[in-house]
């Protein structure tokens, strides 16, 4: 699966795992990705853990991890060696300046295209703005700016949730 | 110094909400910065090189240790990054407080959904800052993020344009 997974594994996990192989439900899905989610880490590497491991224990949890991990490490790690043999050259500095313009902006992109669905979290748009703030132009400790901002956060939609129910 | 890099991103790991992209701008402050492991452009290709390569995101971390202190340099970040939130997904997994509709899980991903949004943003910003100035190079980051949000375009095919841009040496 992970080597289908050009620029991201997520969407090709959905397919094998609910409709190909039927190991999950789409409601089962959802919910293991949410967790995958919440918790630190990449999703789909908490997925896989999750997944292994409930079908196989600790065992199945292992080799999903190294399933998920082992080819697609070897192909960037060649790819770093093919980049640093050819580093010297114009060429190359070139190439990557390109690639590396393009990464940046597709980051950017996803934190934009990601705005769209905060409208219901008036707050969160403060602490976005006090975090960027923070961390892109002081250049703060990341540890420092999630407990100042992250936790305050966490704390205050917990809060409102309890209160709406 | 290599057991520094380990401890470094092992503390890193749990801090790591919404996906190890939003702990760019700390690992840039760290070896880049700090350290001076990296330089600005090796750092930045390192993300480049994970993004046009099949597999999880999460792999530039893999890059960024081996060009910082080679193979060792490469499974310290790997391992220090992965170790503690596996460990902690596991554990969630086992307990089962891990249903996902739980007030305080939803709490937790919806109070975290703006900070990592603004560390995604921080990421792409604190990369440019040694771009200031390079018009064309700038240019291609506003063009990419602006089809990122309106078209649905692989990120691949986008990476590869801009392989083809920069090797015909448009971007000076």
């Amino acid at each position: 699966m992970a080597l289908q997974g050009f620029g991201g594994v997520l969407p090709i996990a959905e397919r094998v795992l609910v409709h190909q192989r039927r190991w999950m439900t789409p409601k089962e899905f959802v919910e293991s990705l949410a967790i995958a989610q919440s918790l630190p880490g990449p999703n789909i590497v908490n997925l896989a853990l999750m997944v292994g491991d409930r079908f196989f224990g600790l065992r199945g949890a292992v080799a999903a991890f190294i399933g998920m991990m082992a080819f697609p490490t070897v192909i960037v790690l060649l790819l770093t060696l093919l980049y640093q043999t050819y580093a010297e050259l114009e060429i190359t500095r070139r190439i990557l300046l390109g690639m590396s313009a393009v990464s940046v902006g597709l980051i950017a992109g996803m934190g934009l295209r990601l705005c769209r669905t905060q409208g219901h979290y008036r707050a969160g748009w403060l602490i976005g703005l006090g975090v960027f703030l923070l961390i892109a132009v002081m250049h703060k400790p990341l540890g420092m700016v999630l407990l100042a901002l992250g936790l305050p956060s966490f704390l205050l939609r917990w809060w409102q949730m309890r209160r709406s129910v | 110094m290599l057991f520094d890099l380990l401890i470094h991103f092992l503390m890193l790991s749990l801090l790591a909400t919404g996906g190890a992209i939003s702990l760019a701008p700390e690992m840039h402050r760290y070896m880049v910065s700090e350290t001076g492991l990296l330089t600005d452009a090796q750092f930045t290709s390192s993300i480049a090189i994970a993004q046009s390569a099949p597999g999880p995101n999460i792999l530039f971390v893999t890059v960024l240790g081996w060009q910082a202190m080679g193979p060792w340099g490469a499974f310290a970040t790997t391992v220090g990054v992965m170790a503690p939130s596996a460990v902690l997904t596991l554990m969630v997994n086992r307990l089962s407080l891990s249903r996902s509709d739980t007030v305080w899980m939803r709490a937790l991903r919806e109070g975290l959904a703006p900070v990592v949004i603004a560390l995604m943003l921080a990421t792409a910003w604190i990369l440019s800052e040694s771009w200031w100035g390079e018009i064309g190079v700038l240019g291609l980051v506003a063009i990419t993020a602006m089809l990122t949000v309106v078209t649905r375009i692989a990120p691949v095919v986008l990476i590869a344009a801009g392989a083809v841009i920069g090797g015909l040496g448009l971007l000076g």
